[in-house]
């Protein structure tokens, strides 16, 4: 929108900056801690709060700041904070103002518990100039406190929200949909959408990635018992079926075709790069396989997004179950598998993901992309069949 | 919000801070009241870029004018509106406060 001849007002995605000319780092996500003040069933990252020997190890105040600086340098405008909980950091106040201070915008995703009448005066004073994003793990304290297993966390997170909503300071909220709360989920959508800053209904988690650190047997088998089947994710995905395939129809063409060997064809690391609580920069937050991470504690962002993720961005699958299956499988476009799952799940970066390839081909099955007992891999005229789909009278 | 002087001294706020990102100047808002959506930004044009690099609180806005003849072809009357004109927008803003 043009507001006078000098000046122009315009909003990030609206705007036509970076159109031609790229910074090197556009969005820097930092992981300040993987410690989290509840200790949610499903949680892939959570450590407890009082973990101090992961405290011990978590970058410091200044090791952050430096982050943030080289970043700025590299022409970055938004950072994402994230965790575990990042307000559980004592220093969060001090970083989120360093960053905003240094003309980095903030986006901020948070459980809310932590929001106290004085960070929401912050906000309100200093705002992250991106909403934030709160996740709800239930709409009574019942079934919260029965995932995040921590007394009285219920209430605390509506302090917090009650506290963003009479700050004004603008904030959406998502949804973890677990068996504990899935009788919330028309309560949650209708208190939802009186939120002044909901433009769209809220998304879920409900395919629950494992634990990213493969660090505990037994949490993997409460996460996989709580995994929605595919097709309960299904039915969940479909429930206003019309908008669901009007979408899939812009979808499908821009987004299904074999991917090939090439095992990050997402745009992982392009521009953008993580950091999680340790110093360990990464092209995505859960790609942490040891080939893919860098140390930036003894390195730079810039060496790691001129020299060494460029590599990491060329690496290939050289797993023959996953060059017959995954190379080949026009559903990529559906499908979550890939480097980080593969690591999360199995310990390697080009292992297929069997509940994700049952999901993709449950969607592809509904859209009529794939037969009954057809696998997509096997599946000839791909681009036949997303042409037909597309071209299906009903829904437009 | 005083009226714009050609013979008053502005300054940049300390409440935004300017960036040069890869061939764009911008402004962005670090306190309330700047920008009045989550989102915003500002952007300078190329005319705007180069009366922002001499408001630094030290000249008033006719002497900025005078400093900018030799760089622009318009007429001192004209360069003189351009200042006016986006010292005007800025302020409007709170991007720029009166030097007092």
């Amino acid at each position: 929108m043009k507001t006078g001849d000098y000046v122009l007002k315009q909003t990030m995605n609206e705007s036509g900056l970076w159109k031609d000319n790229h910074p090197l780092l556009g969005m820097l996500d930092i992981e300040l801690t993987e410690r989290c003040n509840n200790n949610c069933i499903h949680c892939c990252i959570n450590l407890p709060p009082n973990d101090l020997a992961a405290k011990e190890k978590e970058l410091a105040t200044g090791e952050i700041k430096n982050i943030l600086r080289e970043a700025v340098s590299l022409g970055c405008l938004s950072v994402r904070f994230t965790g575990g909980e990042p307000l559980l950091r004592e220093d969060f106040e001090e970083l989120y103002v360093f960053g905003r201070r240094s003309g980095l915008k903030i986006l901020i995703f948070t459980n809310a518990t932590l929001i106290t009448p004085h960070v929401a005066e912050l906000f309100s004073r200093v705002p992250p100039l991106q909403k934030i994003e709160v996740t709800v793990y239930g709409m009574k304290k019942s079934s919260y406190e029965a995932i995040t297993r921590t007394p009285g966390s219920f209430d605390a997170f509506q302090r917090g929200v009650d506290l963003l909503l009479k700050k004004e300071i603008p904030f959406v909220v998502k949804g973890a949909l677990l068996p504990a709360n899935k009788d919330d989920i028309d309560e949650f959508e209708t208190w939802a959408a009186t939120i002044p800053w909901m433009d769209k209904p809220p998304s879920y988690a409900m395919f629950f990635d494992l634990r990213c650190r493969r660090d505990d047997a037994n949490k993997n088998r409460i996460i996989r018992s709580l995994r929605l089947s595919p097709q309960e994710g299904l039915r969940l995905m479909t429930r206003n079926e019309h908008d669901y395939v009007r979408a899939m129809k812009e979808f499908c063409p821009k987004f299904m075709r074999p991917s090939g060997d090439i095992l990050f064809s997402c745009g992982a690391g392009c521009g953008n790069g993580c950091a999680d609580a340790y110093g360990n920069f990464q092209p995505c937050m859960m790609a942490r396989h040891p080939d893919c991470i860098y140390d930036v504690r003894n390195g730079s962002l810039k060496d790691a997004l001129m020299n060494f993720l460029p590599g990491v961005r060329e690496m290939k699958a050289t797993n023959p179950e996953y060059l017959v299956r995954c190379a080949k499988c026009f559903l990529k476009g559906l499908c979550e598998q890939c480097p980080a799952k593969s690591w999360m799940e199995h310990g390697t970066l080009d292992t297929p993901v069997e509940y994700l390839c049952e999901i993709a081909h449950a969607e592809a099955r509904f859209l009529g992309l794939v037969g009954e007992y057809e696998r997509a891999w096997e599946a000839g005229e791909w681009r036949e069949r997303v042409r037909k789909f597309v071209e299906r009278k009903e829904y437009w | 919000m005083g009226k714009i002087s050609l013979n008053k001294i502005y300054k940049i706020s300390e409440d935004v801070v300017a960036r040069e990102v890869a061939g764009e100047f911008i402004i962005i808002p670090i306190t309330s009241g700047i920008g009045d959506m989550e989102d915003e930004i500002f952007t300078l044009n190329g005319t705007g870029r180069a009366i922002w690099d001499k408001l630094d609180g030290n000249k008033n806005l006719r002497e900025i004018a005078k400093a900018l003849v030799s760089d622009f072809k318009g007429s001192p009357g004209e360069i003189e509106k351009d200042v006016a004109g986006l010292a005007g927008e800025l302020l409007k803003r709170r991007i720029l406060i009166e030097v007092k």
